[in-house]
């Protein structure tokens, strides 16, 4: 009990000192319409293409709009040295972590939930067909992105070249968790409800999820403390 | 492991290497449906076993650096990530010639050639990350938790991009196929100077890091001094 207060005492304390600010969430927003709009270059956006590869586009889009997110998330508490503050404090690193993940997590559905409409007005698509499945797929795959994210975020806000160092090293391990994403996504706007091959999609996005949670949370300590 | 040692097994590695490639092209006949090229499966199946050994014994170093904090264990860590690197890269380079003469493509989104891509480059941001972290002890402890998380990726990696597509062979070691037994006694025949080559370009890379840990250790003793 009094460990989650402490995760969310942090994410707490995150969430307000962004949406003071709004300095990450402003530039991953927009950086994320602008390639929404992108997109738009990239193929002709007719109703039937646009339903083929709605998922990818998407996640895409959230995945890049996640990478500036995730950047700020360890690399704000360097100045005045609170990072060192945060680690000394009778908080465990573990809920530091969590604490901040969860708040990330937040920030990026609330991006995603902006998103999502733009989307359906640019790409005229009718997205919100399959609204529970959809908010299901949305909550795990945006978790994954986050949990491995924020563990980056954390491997790599002493580094030299920081900001080029997270997108480098996340992309290529958040893969499975952004296919099944993808795949998942595309039928559901496609107003299909998850069958077979996809309900084996959404379980290995749950894997994911634990499996990245839990390794995260063992390691996080020797990552920040060593 | 000491210079003569080292010597003696590429010594071996050389011959078992030169007699194995005398027995391919002149003992074994050409395969069935696929003609001389086929031989190219001698190294680009042991390739990828060496790739893949490599980056097992990478995710047990590192463990075991995390465990004892000794910079031996990193030492061999990025040794056998950089020698897996290079039989990954071997693996994929051959795959991709066979592929231009059986499938007429030099590359197809298969699962396996994706997933042999995507395992490399995150072993390739291992290197990376290494590069960015200045002090050893740091960045000993770093490169320790990617790698674990790395390969925690892999069957994950694998897995779902086999759901996604599928064109590649299926497999010939195990399962329904077939493969005579002469193949078979070659490809892992030629395993063993691969692999070979691998211990002794793990075991030159780890004297190298060894002497780097002792000039940084004197070059920040001169500072002092």
């Amino acid at each position: 009990m009094h460990y989650m207060r402490q995760v969310w005492t942090v994410a707490a304390k995150d969430l307000r000192s962004e949406l003071r600010t709004k300095e990450a969430l402003n530039a991953s927003l927009s950086f994320a319409l602008v390639i929404l709009l992108l997109f738009s270059f990239a193929f002709d956006p007719t109703a039937e293409l646009t339903r083929e590869i709605s998922g990818g586009l998407l996640w895409l889009v959230f995945a890049f709009a996640g990478a500036l997110l995730l950047n700020r998330s360890f690399a704000r508490e360097l100045e005045n040295d609170c990072l060192d503050v945060l680690v000394t404090s009778p908080v465990p690193a573990s809920a530091l972590f969590l604490g901040k993940a969860l708040a990330n997590w937040l920030l990026l559905l609330g991006i995603e939930l902006v998103c999502l409409p733009v989307f359906g007005v640019f790409y005229n698509a009718d997205w919100a067909r399959q609204p529970a499945w959809l908010a299901l797929v949305l909550l795990l795959a945006t978790w994954g992105i986050t949990v491995i994210g924020t563990m980056f975020s954390a491997l790599t806000v002493n580094l030299r070249l920081r900001e080029l160092m997270l997108p480098m090293l996340v992309y290529p391990m958040l893969i499975p968790c952004l296919m099944a994403a993808m795949q998942l996504t595309t039928a559901l706007v496609a107003g299909q409800t998850p069958s077979g091959d996809q309900l084996a999609w959404l379980r290995m996005l749950v894997g994911f999820d634990i499996i990245f949670t839990a390794l995260s949370v063992a390691l996080v300590e020797t990552v920040l403390i060593g | 492991m000491r210079e003569r040692t080292l010597y003696l097994l590429g010594v071996i590695a050389a011959i078992l290497l030169a007699r194995n490639i005398y027995v391919m092209l002149v003992g074994l006949p050409d395969e069935a449906f696929q003609g001389a090229i086929f031989r190219i499966i001698f190294f680009h199946v042991p390739a990828a076993f060496t790739c893949f050994l490599a980056f097992f014994t990478a995710l047990i170093a590192s463990i075991s650096y995390l465990k004892t904090g000794r910079m031996q264990w990193d030492a061999l860590a990025v040794s056998t990530t950089e020698v897996g690197l290079a039989f990954g890269a071997a693996n994929l380079v051959s795959g991709m010639i066979w592929a231009r003469i059986i499938w007429g493509i030099w590359w197809t989104w298969d699962w396996r050639l994706t997933s042999m891509l995507v395992c490399w480059l995150l072993y390739a941001g291992y290197l990376v990350l290494r590069r960015a972290v200045e002090e050893p002890a740091q960045r000993a402890r770093l490169s320790a938790v990617l790698s674990i998380l790395s390969f925690s990726v892999v069957p994950f990696v694998f897995f779902s991009i086999k759901w996604f597509r599928t064109q590649h062979p299926q497999p010939v070691l195990y399962g329904e196929g077939k493969m005579d037994s002469a193949y078979r006694a070659m490809l892992y025949g030629n395993w063993v100077p691969l692999l070979l080559l691998a211990v002794i370009l793990v075991a030159v890379r780890m004297k190298q890091e060894n002497r780097r840990l002792e000039l940084d250790a004197l070059r920040r003793e001169a500072h002092t001094i």
